[in-house]
């Protein structure tokens, strides 16, 4: 879980990154050519699909625990209690992260299938040798639907919390945090868990506003 | 006050034997005087089934004084019930309110299978300290206790983590189902003393190996154990525990064939 | 009878060495063939077992508890003493020797206490090789304190909790040969009968506790580590579970019992709060260093305490009366336990308690804290107040705690030669289960000193001399009659029990057993008194056994029917207890016959006549019981009367 998990955060920081270029402002074209080098570099391809094998196992590893616990309790209680002693996200990491499943099928068909396979327009920039993919113009189309950057934004909530608890949990798993660099970890990871589901709830907050004209 | 008193509705899980079906049964008790401690309530409710004619509820209780482990009780769905850092038997009735009901079921965990009623057969633990939570060293053959100067720092974080009675309510506390919290607190004493240096990761190994065979569940590092533990033992012997299972591991494994099979 | 302590003889420090070099010994290969049972996993227990183990013995534990770790040796808090002298405050083996044997206001044997202090030094080394984390200062030493009075530093400790710490370390040897297969631990199982062949005994009757059934297991020699009987009061700080079962059924095959009328009763535990109340709850004794002691002068005063009226903050301190720096000016409120306990009952007795039952004294901080500070008392005992307000919802910050005496330890037991052997051959009983080497009175810190005495030191060796002769017979076949007649017994008496089908419980048995105890042979006691005592106990045992109603079936998980058996031999116990009360016409240590005290009230021994421990003989629950004295030679030490004046 840890190692899977650490690894699909590093990814989310590069995917953050290029995706901001969406706000860019230049009519989308870096984010057209970073959407390009992306898909034409080997090395890149080949971490991409290492990081739908890592999704997988996070997901194959997240059932097989799942098993594991209700096997080690059989039964459940039935009191409840009036105050949790665990977080919220820690003892919901596999709704959340359903959830998350649930977005990327959308997001990936959304997306990816669509410029792969689909028949998502094309553009030539001046100064280009061949037709880029409008990427942008595949994103822009998508956030002016309002159920659509909605159910984005959503999606981002959940990562947070997942990510709240996951990013710490990571380290504890791995035998990295102590009493001396655990609160570094916290707020580290908590910072983490914030800012990474905004920036990326920006993009399609940001542009659907602009596609209603603001 | 000292004459007060609470009427109480009890949800008591009975269960007549380990393959026996069990349910819930409500009694009601009309006077719990606030001082008394839970188990003495428990104590008040099996007199007056006995009175009626029926058979008590068995429960595990030994000490009374929160420092054999014997006590279990998963009182209004917290281990050891709702005041931190305590276990049952320290825990008291002004703690609860007058007409309120409480629920009291055993722990549950696959690995404590219910004997009767309230209590769980906990020998897992052993099992798992039998598998290495122990120094080599014959009566007999030890150095002067000042020979090797341990660090008060080190001395005062071993006895933190020695301090787990072994009642398993971290085990009853977490989702998982999880041993991790009792099996690091062991590994951790040993591991911060240097008495406990040379068998370090064929302990590590063997008892990691001894709490999973016996159908603990995983560590999800939710902290629930830590925040049930009634000696507040930290989730930070688990993290030490992991580290030192990941370089057991990565070295190869331990620094002989291994302490269980002489 | 003819008592044979087996104490050899040479001059008193040379003897356990002599002892040792001469002992038989038995072969590594002769070892493998030999078993033996351990009752009890406690301190003396799971570290005779593991040592035993390690020497190559077949060995088989027993406890009632559902984990070998969970013996009561787990709730000791203050420390174990050790001559180590690393504090070079000049101690040494004779200093503990003689302070422990003065300690017993000396009832007990020069040669076995000396034997005690000589090994106490290795117990605090091999637990420290076991990763017992003992508090230690700054440099990496092990840290000490003095504790109980003494004038040098001499008790190691781990926090509050050295008992927990020490049982662990000898749990994780114990755990070490069950891996090994050295040891086989059988949890839930309660001795219920002891099994003789030949009149040495060979075995004993187990019930397992989960499923009902009893089982047979024999062996060459047989250890009970089975703790004190102090429950016999139903209010001590004894666990619920604490029982003298094991131990009274080898009284009644024959085993003597020694000096079962002393009892140590702690001045410093919480009072009991209401009816409802199942045991009492020691706060450390170290409380005293800073605590003063005191009641109100008037005994309207406390009454209108004990109603609520008023507050112990109403009283000025012309309304005070604290009154062990009055009786014993020397040292005030630091006398040893037995004294102050006494001068709490005394108070309470002519009407100065506090609590709503009238039991209880207040131990006031309010004084410490204007001199030292409130951090500074946090820092001493900020874990013991929290407990104190945990249990009792009072802080003792801001109003007195109050407290009173509670049984805390009992020095008798089962009679035991030097080897520690009773008068059964192949029977040996060890730790607080035996009449013990703390004479009338145990000093503090020296419980924890002596079970792990007895089971890492003394018991490996001295078995030897009874076991080198058994290695030609195998261990009788549990086929043989006797276990046949043993389980019998027990199946019967079980049956017995159940049968009665009264109207009591066994729990209000046993409350009503500790009254009587607690009242006519608890903290002070007198001839009349005991007598009357005989005749409650008489027919508290005949309404046991005519009223008693133990629900629930036989073969089953009966947790009532196992407190009946543990009820019904506690009774017969209590009278055994008071009979060596009434027979011992004297005072000293935790036993005072208010007939014999000096003009001041302060206990009086007579050495001219009751200098021995007396050994009582088994016959039969309603016929008297038969005394046998050993005599008590002292040689080094000086006879003198305590003063604390």
């Amino acid at each position: 879980m840890a190692l899977t998990g650490l690894f699909l955060v590093l990814f989310l920081v590069v995917h953050l990154a290029g995706n901001l270029q969406l706000l860019a402002g230049d009519g989308g074209r870096s984010f057209n050519e970073y959407s390009h080098f992306m898909s034409h570099s080997l090395l890149i391809q080949t971490v991409s699909k290492l990081n739908f094998a890592f999704i997988i196992l996070h997901v194959i590893y997240s059932l097989w625990l799942t098993r594991q616990a209700s096997a080690a309790r059989p039964q459940g209680y039935e009191g409840k209690p009036a105050l949790q002693t665990a977080t919220w996200s820690s003892r919901n990491m596999g709704i959340l992260g359903t959830v998350i499943l649930l977005f990327l099928i959308v997001h990936l068909k959304g997306f990816w299938y669509e410029l792969k396979f689909g028949s998502a327009p094309s553009i030539t920039y001046p100064g280009s040798a061949e037709p880029l993919h409008d990427a942008y113009e595949v994103v822009k189309a998508a956030y002016s639907q309002s159920w659509y950057a909605g159910f984005y934004i959503l999606s981002m909530i959940f990562l947070g919390f997942h990510l709240h608890h996951g990013f710490q949990s990571a380290f504890h798993t791995l035998g990295l945090s102590n009493y001396r660099y655990k609160p570094l970890i916290r707020t580290v990871g908590t910072v983490f868990a914030v800012l990474v589901p905004l920036l990326f709830a920006l993009i399609p907050a940001v542009m659907h506003l602009q596609s209603l004209g603001y | 006050m000292e004459n007060q008193s609470l009427r109480l509705k009890l949800r008591v899980w009975r269960q007549a034997s380990a393959q026996a079906k069990g349910n819930f049964e409500t009694y009601e008790l009309a006077a719990v005087p606030v001082h008394a401690s839970f188990l003495e309530m428990m104590d008040l409710l099996n007199e007056q089934l006995i009175r009626e004619g029926k058979e008590p509820v068995a429960f595990d209780h030994d000490c009374r004084e929160g420092i054999c482990g014997m006590c279990s009780m998963y009182i209004n769905g917290r281990a050891h019930g709702p005041q931190r850092g305590t276990t049952t038997c320290q825990l008291h009735m002004r703690h609860f309110h007058d007409g309120e009901t409480i629920t009291v079921e055993p722990f549950r965990a696959a690995a404590f299978p219910i004997l009767k009623d309230l209590a769980v057969n906990r020998s897992a633990f052993d099992r798992i300290q039998q598998a290495g939570g122990f120094v080599t060293v014959n009566t007999g053959n030890a150095p002067d206790g000042n020979a090797v100067p341990i660090s008060k720092i080190d001395a005062d974080e071993a006895f933190m983590s020695a301090a787990c009675i072994g009642c398993g309510a971290c085990v009853a506390a977490c989702k998982n189902a999880s041993a991790m919290l009792f099996v690091s607190a062991k590994v951790s004493q040993y591991a911060l003393l240097p008495q406990g240096q040379p068998e370090h990761r064929d302990r590590v190994l063997s008892m990691v190996e001894a709490m999973d065979l016996e159908g603990f569940g995983h560590c999800t590092n939710t902290g629930a154990c830590e925040a049930e533990c009634p000696k507040g033992i930290s989730v930070e012997n688990i993290s030490r525990l992991n580290r030192s299972y990941l370089i057991a591991q990565l070295s190869g494994g331990g620094t002989s064939t291994g302490t269980n099979t002489e | 009878m003819k008592l044979d302590s087996k104490i050899p003889s040479g001059p008193l420090a040379e003897r356990w060495k002599h002892y040792r070099s001469t002992v038989p010994l038995v072969s590594p290969a002769n070892k493998r063939k030999l078993e033996v049972i351990v009752v009890g996993t406690g301190l003396a227990g799971a570290s005779a077992a593991a040592s035993l183990a390690e020497l190559g013995y077949k060995v088989k534990t027993f406890c009632f508890q559902d984990s070998p770790r969970r013996a009561h040796s787990i709730a000791a808090q203050g420390g174990i003493n050790a001559a180590k002298n690393y504090q070079n405050d000049g101690d040494s083996v004779y200093r503990l020797f003689y302070e422990t044997i003065k300690g017993g206001d000396y009832r007990a044997r020069e040669a076995n206490v000396h034997r005690l202090a000589e090994v106490s030094a290795s117990i605090i080394d091999q637990c420290v090789a076991q990763g017992v984390p003992f508090a230690r200062d700054y440099g990496g030493m092990l840290d000490n304190r003095s504790f109980g009075g003494t004038q040098v530093s001499r008790t190691f400790y781990a926090r509050g909790q050295t008992g927990q710490q020490l049982l662990l370390g000898a749990y994780s040897a114990l755990n070490r040969q069950i891996s090994k297969n050295q040891v086989q631990s059988f949890t839930r199982h309660e001795m219920v009968e002891l099994v003789m062949v030949d009149g040495k005994a060979r075995g004993i009757i187990a019930k397992n506790l989960v499923t009902g059934e009893l089982e047979r297991h024999s062996a060459h020699a047989v250890v009970l580590a089975s703790g004190g009987y102090g429950n016999v009061f139903y209010l001590s700080t004894n666990a619920m579970g604490s029982n003298v079962t094991a131990a009274w059924k080898a009284h009644r095959h024959g085993a003597l019992f020694g000096n079962p009328c002393f009892t140590q009763i702690h001045p410093t535990c919480l009072p009991q709060a209401g009816e409802y109340q199942s045991k009492l709850t020691l706060m450390s004794e170290s409380l005293r260093n800073d605590g003063r002691v005191w009641v109100p002068s008037h005994a309207e005063d406390a009454q209108a305490i004990r109603e609520g009226r008023l507050k112990a903050s109403d009283l000025g301190e012309d309304r005070r009366d604290y009154y062990l720096e009055r009786k014993y000016p020397a040292f005030g409120n630091l006398v040893p336990r037995d004294v102050a306990s006494r001068a709490a009952k005394e108070v309470c007795d002519a009407g100065h308690g506090v609590a709503p039952t009238g039991l209880a004294v207040f131990l006031d901080f309010e004084d410490a804290i204007r001199r030292l500070g409130r951090s500074t008392i946090s820092a001493r005992y900020g874990n013991l107040f929290e407990m104190y307000e945990k249990i009792t919802g009072d802080n003792p910050y801001e109003t007195p705690m109050k407290i009173y005496p509670a049984v805390h330890y009992t020095m008798g037991g089962l009679w035991v030669d030097y080897e520690l052997m009773t008068t059964i051959p192949g029977l040996y009983a060890i730790g607080e289960a035996n009449f013990s080497d703390h004479g009338a009175n145990r000093l503090g810190a020296s419980a924890l000193m002596q079970g792990l005495a007895d089971g890492y030191f003394v018991l490996p060796y001295t078995m030897g001399a009874y076991l080198s002769n058994e290695i030609r017979h195998a261990a009788p076949s549990i086929d043989h009659p006797s276990f046949a007649q043993a389980e019998l017994r027990a199946l019967e008496l079980q049956n017995k029990l159940l049968a009665i089908q009264g109207k009591r419980s066994a729990e209000s048995f046993h409350r009503a057993l500790g009254k009587i105890m607690w009242e006519y042979c608890g903290m002070a006691r007198s001839a009349e008194g005991l007598r009357h005592a005989l005749g409650l106990l008489e027919s508290l045992h005949q309404e046991f056994w005519s009223d008693l109603l133990v629900p629930g079936a036989l073969n089953s998980y009966n947790p009532e029917l196992d407190k009946a058996h543990r009820v019904a031999d506690f009774i017969e116990l209590g009278r055994l207890m008071v009979w060596d009360a009434l027979t011992r016409e004297e005072s000293c240590g935790g036993h005072f016959r208010v007939e014999h005290q000096t003009p001041e009230g302060e206990a009086m021994r007579h050495d001219e006549n009751f200098a021995f421990v007396s050994a009582w003989e088994y016959h039969g629950p309603n016929a008297d019981p038969v005394m046998h004295s050993e005599a008590l030679n002292f040689e080094e030490v000086h006879l003198t009367q305590r003063s604390y004046k």
